[in-house]
């Protein structure tokens, strides 16, 4: 305990000489991630410079291996970084995909040359990448996906196309699962790594009803993909598949806990009171969903989480999420609803809680983590 | 870390088989309830709290109790809730531990508390509702001492105390926080007039009517017209306490529930096949799991002194309440007919979790609190 206290002081006095001033604010909105990649536009030198700074200390990705480009720090050690972090509101350096998803995934499944080459990638944000898994014909139903890889000997011929592509446009990689058998459903797929310039890729962004287009349908047309950018075993991928949705539903389970340091309430201007009471019984939701995460990561890297949690955090997390903005929506009244004026900043109300009704449905529906509790954590039969 | 430490899981591996037999429902409380018990719990179980230094648990060491904290105690009321099991640790051990703590008056009673031969009441509503800050039962200086008059109700265990902790204005008026004081008043004082009610749950409460009651003014707990601050530290711990063996209940209702599902029969199979209980039952589950985890965070933060401690507490007595009624709500429709039955325990979770909810404050009073601890 005397060494970590000792950490904290040290991460403390690291963290104000090193962290910019400017990345001290809170975020705005998810325009104001760094995302890293080949042809990310960094929005100032501070940005820039605290990625820098934050990576070659390993801090992008405080948990993982050195050899890997990780801090190496133990779970105990990377709380107290994200503690101290939160305690200057120092912003995260880096999000990514690759962090949050591919990353574990790779940990987990890959192959030590894999492992070398694409985790520093990702620790340094030299590589954005995107997610290839839902397909027009496979929601819900993901394991029904039809997107085809042929071998050919040294590659695969990858055919088909993905639909609900986060930043597709964007990213550098992506990381797909495919049809390499139709003998078995689960039994068929297989999880491939490429490069979005490989020839034959293009994508499509796709209008929300935010007026945004964060998603996009990505065609695949004779795509060649190398052997070696197989993760895992070929028709093994939905193993790997499954253990990176459980990295992903973790990740979406943070929405649940907002991005302000302060009770709604207390942000939300003059309310009538029985908006008030709606709001105070949001605020004990979200203090009690704040522990819970806080709980669920330290069970998590303690190794003690049913591995079905992520579901139960997504689906509470998301849900939460989605009240908060109804009630932002309530609070705001006719103010909210402007569109595209200067003093509605673009309409941020509005927008952010039209995006927020795809928080219940990516990563899988609340809906189907409602039925993975009941299955993997209650045991309920016929689940 | 929001883990447990392995003495901390050993206390829980201790303690969970020990309510499940020697608390189980049958043994203690339909048994004392069946029986028409005055106090509503039995005087041998508490003496086995003693003996496994459960009684004393908040009890510094040099006082003779097992220095432990809010946590430990957490896991002992989760075990309490949920098999039903009812005694005075809740307002005994953990409330009233705490009012006393650092007074003259620990010394008297902290002996007898630690044997289990000791109950200690606290006497704080005065309506229907909880609102401590509105307290007006009044103290008049008298002689040496105090004259007491007014009136309280939901004195838990209050019949069955040996000492009824007692919080009266001494200066200002109804909804000031200055001016309270805190009374150890001994049983059988003169004056004072007691109804020993029994709440839907089968525990007691009791009505109390204080009639000029002459207390010396050794019997001031902590400082006159400072009885805030020792009310505060009961109030915290009571509401702590009592969130983590509502989340017992709900965990206990759950379990009997999700079993259920598992066994009854209808339309040739059984009902937890049915998607719409599936879900039900999961949503449940995740409720349960945020309120353990609200009420364990709490518990921290009294224990190492947090300043967001009281936000944490009213948020955890809070959501408890919330997860706990959907818990009982969802068992006894899901159980059917059956569940309407005294016969049937699960009904017995029902009744504990609207007395638990409405202790020390209901969901809305702490709702109401959070938000103005918020700043709204």
């Amino acid at each position: 305990m005397a060494d970590l206290e000792t950490f904290r002081v040290e991460t403390r006095a690291w963290l104000e000489a090193n962290c910019p001033a400017e990345m001290r604010t809170p975020m705005r909105s998810e325009k104001d991630a760094c995302w890293g990649g080949r042809h990310f536009q960094f929005q100032s030198t501070a940005q820039k410079q605290w990625l820098d700074v934050m990576a070659s200390r390993g801090w992008t990705v405080p948990d993982w291996p050195k050899e890997y480009g990780g801090g190496g720090l133990s779970a105990a050690e990377s709380k107290v970084l994200k503690e101290e972090m939160a305690a200057l509101g120092c912003r995260s350096p880096l999000t990514s995909f690759g962090i949050s998803m591919l990353g574990p995934a790779l940990l987990k499944y890959g192959t030590e040359e894999q492992k070398k080459h694409y985790l520093t990638q990702i620790a340094r944000g030299e590589i954005r990448w995107c997610q290839g898994y839902s397909e027009p014909g496979a929601g819900s139903d993901l394991a029904g996906l039809q997107t085809k890889a042929e071998d050919k000997g040294d590659h695969y011929l990858v055919n088909g196309q993905k639909v609900w592509t986060s930043y597709a446009d964007q990213a550098d990689w992506i990381f797909c699962l495919v049809r390499t058998s139709s003998e078995s459903k689960h039994g068929g797929i297989s999880f491939l790594l490429f490069d979005m310039e490989s020839p034959g890729v293009s994508t499509k962004p796709i209008l929300l009803i935010s007026g945004n287009s964060p998603f996009c349908e990505t065609f695949f047309d004779d795509v060649k993909v190398p052997k070696d950018q197989l993760v895992g075993e070929e028709n093994k991928g939905w193993d790997v598949a499954k253990y990176l949705l459980g990295h992903e539903r973790e990740m979406i389970s943070g929405m649940g806990l907002g991005g302000e340091k302060q009770a709604l309430g207390a942000t939300v201007g003059e309310v009538d009171p029985l908006l008030r009471t709606e709001i105070a019984a949001f605020d004990v939701d979200a203090i009690a969903f704040a522990a819970m995460s806080e709980r669920f990561i330290d069970q998590l890297k303690a190794g003690e989480a049913h591995p079905a949690m992520p579901s139960m955090m997504k689906y509470a997390g998301t849900e939460l999420n989605k009240r908060r903005h109804e009630l932002i929506m309530a609070a705001g009244g006719s103010d909210a609803l402007e569109w595209d004026s200067e003093r509605s900043k673009g309409g941020k109300a509005a927008r952010d809680w039209l995006r927020t009704k795809a928080n219940s449905i990516e990563g899988g529906t609340s809906e189907i983590q409602l039925g993975i509790v009941a299955k993997h954590i209650l045991r309920l039969p016929g689940a | 870390m929001m883990t447990l430490t392995d003495d901390q899981r050993m206390l829980a591996d201790t303690v969970a088989p020990f309510m499940a037999d020697e608390g189980a429902i049958k043994k203690q409380l339909r048994h004392w309830r069946d029986i028409g018990c005055k106090d509503g719990f039995g005087h041998g179980l508490w003496k086995q709290f003693a003996e496994l230094g459960l009684t004393g648990i908040l009890i510094p060491e040099a006082q003779g109790g097992a220095g432990l904290g809010q946590v430990e105690a957490g896991l002992v009321l989760e075990e309490i809730g949920r098999n039903l099991t009812p005694s005075p640790f809740l307002t005994t051990s953990i409330a009233a531990v705490r009012a006393l703590e650092g007074s003259a008056q620990a010394e008297r009673w902290f002996p007898g508390i630690v044997a289990g031969e000791t109950v200690a009441a606290l006497a704080i509503d005065e309506g229907r509702h909880h609102d401590p800050a509105a307290i007006s039962l009044e103290a008049k200086r008298s002689g040496n001492g105090f004259s007491l008059s007014g009136a309280k109700q939901f004195v838990v265990q209050g019949a069955s105390a040996d000492v009824i902790l007692v919080a009266a204005r001494t200066a200002g008026s109804a909804g000031e926080t200055q001016g309270l004081t805190l009374f150890a008043v001994e049983r059988g004082v003169k004056g004072l007039a007691l109804d020993n009610v029994a709440l839907a749950d089968a525990s007691k409460a009791a009505r109390i009517a204080f009639d000029n009651v002459e207390v010396d003014a050794d019997s001031v707990v902590g400082e006159v017209g400072g009885g805030w601050a020792s009310l505060s530290r009961a109030l915290n711990a009571g509401r702590a306490g009592a969130a983590s063996e509502l989340v017992g209940v709900a965990a206990g209702a759950s379990e009997m529930t999700f079993e259920y599902l598992k066994q009854r029969k209808q339309f040739g199979k059984v009902i937890g096949e049915y998607q719409v209980l599936q879900h039900r039952a999961a949503h449940l589950y995740g409720e349960i799991e945020i309120a353990r985890a609200v009420a364990l965070k709490a518990a921290q933060l009294l224990d190492t002194g947090d300043p967001r401690a009281e936000l944490l507490v009213s948020a955890a007595k809070a959501k408890a309440a919330k997860s706990a009624a959907l818990a009982v709500q969802e068992g006894v429709q899901m159980h059917g007919g059956i569940g309407m039955t005294d016969e049937h325990d699960i009904g017995l979770y029902m009744k504990r979790e609207a007395v638990l909810s409405e202790l020390f404050g209901g969901p809305r009073y702490h709702a109401n609190r959070v938000a103005e601890l918020s700043g709204y």
